[in-house]
């Protein structure tokens, strides 16, 4: 029981990423119709916004220390961080301590101009276009978009730890009435789960309770008659790609402690994603979320030793081969409303 | 002219001759020059020319001619050089069986995997066969090379071993991969006045199957065959209900692109007996499809442009670095060179992913029919002009006569 | 015993009945038409005949085999073709192209790999073509793209391509909807020709009651998912219940 449970904990911080991205890809695709390749981009950018951040905050400038001496005894120079010259000592640096969670800040704004700007810019011109086009253009800008962080940032993984009151782990089977050391689980992931929980809660009272929701996803259902009615859709459907980007970009953002980023993590993500929709069911947005909890946490099941002792590598290719089953056996995905993409 | 019509032998023999005289023509600047760095008659950059103008021109007979985006045809590039390998180490260095398997082996993938993911279409058949090239770059990667059972020999990559059995292999024949005796790397270097021009049997093994399928890719283009899959791209319910079953079509053009595929693979593990997973990445994927979007998709042609255009610039940018920039620019006043160095600089060099992201992007949006559609555009830009000073005196001419009735 | 015997077709879409209890039987060589105002069912019919609805009771029976449960290429290969509404045609493909695929599906069945010989070769194909464009008033164009004719070519040559087939019985689903008057009376004069110079069986589903009494034989008429009278078209003229279905329509 407490094996099993600690199976399930430990895919969720992989299958909350993995929900995220789905979510995102969904309503692009059911609202706007596009295919987007540059989503996993946009889940890699929102994780640079948390090293930017903690860059900039840790931006210093040398200072001569005269209460320290080298071995020499001249006064010592040291770095200081200019936000704990401005702010003192103790604030400033736990500002810095709490640079990703103080990134979300950045990050909301940063992603809806860049999803304002590619849908105004870019996959607008793209509707008309067959869908091959689509997907080669994002495609393309995925590319341009990892080069371009791979040119400021370099190709090796950079860190960008959690706020020290969220480092360690808890051990929740002792709260749950388990055995001590049972079941051992980080503090960040929890933290994360809870995270995209919230997002992907108000995500969908927003669909549900707005009159914008209501439009969006009556679009969603038909976005011909919707135009029709004279509902400005084009200008819903805009707001609606910068809400997917920013939806991404706060789960790579949050995701930084767990997977150090690094450029080429966002595709590696959006295949997975890409197979989390095809099975929660193409334009189905619980679909996408249950989809993306149940691989996530099938992955973690395939990790471990007595699964991968039995089938070498099984844990590497385990979502492609349900996806695979799924797509022969119920093309439809789990939750995808009949008829829709089921040729 | 070999059952081709008239404009298609001329294709065919322009780029016979272009293929057989690469050497002359790649090397047109001679050896010490400053020019010299835009030569590309280097045997190795030759030899990925062709291979990947195979490559491409099998693509192009699924995606150009079906119109089935397939993100996956990387995948049957590594099988193709995973199983001339193989033969490298178990049989022989002679390239014919290991060519030979290669295809056979990328045939046979491409057949399951075709039968799977063309059930679906559009987008979901893009995203199926990018999940099965994942997968097998997640199976070469790691999954098939483990202590108990290594095929792929993993992060290292599958190479030739001096244990390695090799039961064919005589003494008398080269160490390294040849065809009967004739070793890949052996090169006729032909020095004239400051040129020089590499004669490479490695090159002209290439050339020469290269040749064979670009012919075999006119035959089908031209034949019922092809003209089903240009009707499935067209309207696959009107063929559908002209009592045409399109999922075999669609199977058979998945197959053979996989079979040049296998091929192209083969041969890269011919020129070079080493081969890694991360030639089925999805890289290597998305350059394929730029290859032949970048010719243009469609067109007999436009792949081999395509596959030496990139290959071409993908070389000659990786080699720049700020030093040449300066060199370039240094006509300019000093503050511009260095702003252009600048402003050059991410692009060149390692930059070249981030390069051909954007000329990809830049195909896409703006000249979806590739390189042989702006060749064509600029040509009747030409032509234009021409009729309009013509149809510019019919026009003054009908004039003139309007009065008189 | 009619070359197209449908008997007992019921077809439900949740709690909508679109055809209850539709029996229908078109004599060889006749111009058989199925009228009937909007939401009768009339297309809902036509699906089930090729293949891309089943029928969830009854049955379909051509030629004396079975259509139900086959796929679309199958059923054409069995000797039905279809006219859509908006002309089907291979937009990419020049005339001469889009005459020669039904050439060949009639020659090599479903599938043939053949990938080697040149299609501008097949000299019987190519011959038998060209009569049927010269048929269809259209040789001129043949090495036009054809994406860039006009609707009334497409008409034209979608309906050359479902000729060339030698079909036993033609499929005509609404062939004037949306044209012009000029343009429907021409698509009347070409079904006339082809009817003159062959013997095809077609059946017509059509809205425009012009075009129905101009060349159908025998009628059917559909109101609410099932068929009200089956007669000649004077008989359908003066008919009562006709003129109540069609009536009832115009007063909502």
């Amino acid at each position: 029981m407490d094996a099993i449970l600690l199976q399930i904990l430990n895919g969720l911080d992989k299958g909350s990423a993995y929900a995220l991205i789905a979510l995102g890809l969904t309503l692009i695709f059911g609202t706007l119709g596009v295919v987007n390749f540059a989503h996993g981009a946009l889940f890699m950018v929102g994780a640079f916004c948390a090293i930017f951040l903690q860059r900039l905050l840790g931006t210093s400038f040398e200072i001569i220390d005269e209460t320290q001496k080298d071995f020499l005894g001249n006064p010592l120079k040291v770095q200081a961080p200019y936000i704990e010259y401005w702010f003192g000592k103790d604030i400033g640096a736990s500002i810095i301590d709490w640079s990703v969670p103080l990134a979300i800040l950045l990050t909301i704004p940063v992603m809806l101009v860049i999803g304002y700007v590619m849908e105004r810019g870019l996959i607008r011109h793209f509707y008309k276009r067959p869908h091959a086009d689509q997907i080669l253009v994002t495609f393309g800008l995925a590319i341009v978009l990892q080069e371009i962080i791979k040119y400021f940032y370099g190709a090796n993984p950079i860190q960008a730890p959690e706020p020290s009151a969220f480092k360690g782990s808890v051990d929740l089977g002792m709260m749950l009435g388990f055995q001590a050391n049972a079941i051992v689980y980080p503090i960040w992931r929890l933290v994360y789960f809870a995270f995209s929980v919230v997002i992907i809660a108000g995500v969908f009272a927003f669909l549900q309770f707005t009159t914008f929701g209501m439009v969006v996803r009556a679009g969603m259902v038909d976005r011909e008659t919707v135009g029709m009615l004279g509902i400005n859709i084009d200008k819903r459907f805009t707001i609606m790609f910068g809400i997917a980007a920013a939806v991404a970009g706060l789960a790579g953002v949050m995701y930084a402690p767990i997977n150090a980023p690094n450029y080429h993590m966002g595709m590696d993500f959006l295949v997975l994603s890409f197979v989390v929709v095809v099975v929660g069911g193409m334009g189905s947005l619980p679909g996408a979320v249950l989809a993306g909890f149940l691989l996530g946490i099938l992955e973690s099941a395939a990790s471990t030793t007595w699964a991968t002792t039995t089938i070498p590598g099984i844990n590497q290719i385990i979502i492609y081969l349900v996806a695979i089953i799924v797509l022969l056996t119920r093309p439809r995905g789990l939750m995808g409303r009949k008829g829709v993409m089921e040729d | 002219m070999l059952g081709l019509n008239k404009h298609d032998a001329m294709l065919f023999v322009i780029v016979l001759i272009l293929t057989l005289l690469a050497p002359f023509l790649l090397n047109p600047f001679p050896q010490g020059s400053s020019l010299a760095q835009f030569n590309a008659g280097y045997p190795d950059l030759m030899q990925r020319f062709v291979i990947y103008g195979i490559f491409a021109i099998g693509f192009n007979i699924l995606f150009g001619l079906t119109g089935y985006l397939s993100f996956g045809h990387a995948a049957f590039l590594g099988m193709g050089s995973y199983a001339a390998v193989w033969i490298f180490k178990l049989l022989t260095y002679n390239v014919v069986p290991a060519i030979l398997l290669s295809v056979i082996v990328a045939g046979l993938f491409a057949l399951v995997i075709g039968y799977i993911s063309l059930r679906r279409s559009g987008i979901y058949f893009s995203i199926l066969t990018l999940a099965f090239a994942q997968m097998s770059f997640a199976l070469a990667y790691s999954v098939l090379s483990n202590p108990k059972f290594n095929l792929t020999n993993g992060e290292t990559g599958l190479q030739v071993y001096s244990n390695d059995p090799q039961w064919l292999h005589r003494a008398s024949l080269p160490d390294m991969p040849h065809l009967f005796g004739l070793s890949v790397r052996s090169t006729y270097t032909l020095r004239m006045n400051g040129w020089t021009f590499d004669f490479n049997s490695g090159y002209y093994i290439c050339a020469a199957i290269m040749i064979l399928m670009f012919y075999l890719s006119i035959r089908i283009f031209r034949s019922p065959f092809g003209m089903m899959l240009r009707a499935i791209k067209s309207n696959q319910q009107r063929l559908n209900y002209t009592g045409l079953n399109s999922r075999p079509y669609t199977l058979a053009a998945f197959v053979i692109s996989g079979m040049y595929a296998g091929l192209a693979g083969g041969l890269l593990a011919a020129m070079d007996p080493l081969a890694g997973a991360e030639r089925m990445q999805w890289t290597a994927s998305g350059e394929v499809v730029l290859m032949t979007i970048l010719g243009g998709a469609g067109t007999l042609i436009g792949p081999v442009l395509g596959a030496g255009f990139i290959k071409y610039f993908e070389n000659i940018f990786s080699k720049i670095n700020d030093n040449v920039l300066h060199q370039w620019f240094a006509f300019l006043p000093d503050g511009m060179e260095d702003l252009m160095v600048t402003i050059v600089h991410p692009f060149i060099g390692k930059g070249w992913n981030l390069t051909l992201g954007l000329l990809f992007m830049i195909v896409v949006i703006f000249l979806p029919g590739g390189l042989v559609e702006g060749g064509q555009r600029v040509g009747r830009v030409f032509r234009r002009r021409d009729r309009k000073a013509s149809g510019a005196e019919a026009e003054a001419a009908r004039q003139r006569r309007t009065p008189a009735e | 015993m009619g070359i197209l015997e449908v008997k007992g077709v019921n077809k439900r879409f949740g709690g909508l009945k679109a055809l209850s209890d539709v029996n229908l039987s078109v004599r060889e060589n006749t111009v058989h038409a199925i009228i009937g105002p909007n939401g009768a069912g009339k297309s809902t019919l036509l699906n089930c005949l090729v293949g891309k609805l089943i029928p969830d009771t009854g049955s379909v029976m051509f030629d004396g085999q079975s259509v139900l449960g086959r796929k679309p290429h199958e059923i054409n290969q069995m000797g039905i073709s279809r006219v859509f509404q908006t002309p089907e045609i291979f937009g990419d493909l020049t005339v001469m192209e889009n005459i020669l695929i039904p050439c060949f599906a009639r020659r090599d069945g479903a599938f043939r790999l053949h990938a080697f010989e040149n299609f501008a070769h097949e000299k019987d194909l190519v011959e038998k073509a060209e009569a049927i464009l010269v048929d269809v008033n259209m040789i001129d164009k043949r090495n036009m793209h054809s994406a860039s004719m006009s609707r009334g070519d497409k008409r034209r040559l979608e309906m050359a391509m479902c000729l060339v087939q030698e079909p036993k019985l033609l499929l005509l689903d609404e062939p004037t909807a949306g044209m012009a008057r000029a343009d429907t009376n021409n698509t009347i004069d070409l079904l006339r020709d082809i009817k003159s110079k062959r013997d095809i069986t077609m059946c017509i589903i059509e809205h425009d009651m012009h075009v129905v009494f101009s060349l159908a034989d025998r009628i059917t008429v559909l109101a609410q998912g099932t068929p009200l009278v089956e007669d000649e078209p004077e008989n359908i003229k003066g008919n009562p219940k006709v003129q109540e279905a069609y009536l009832g329509e115009a007063a909502h």
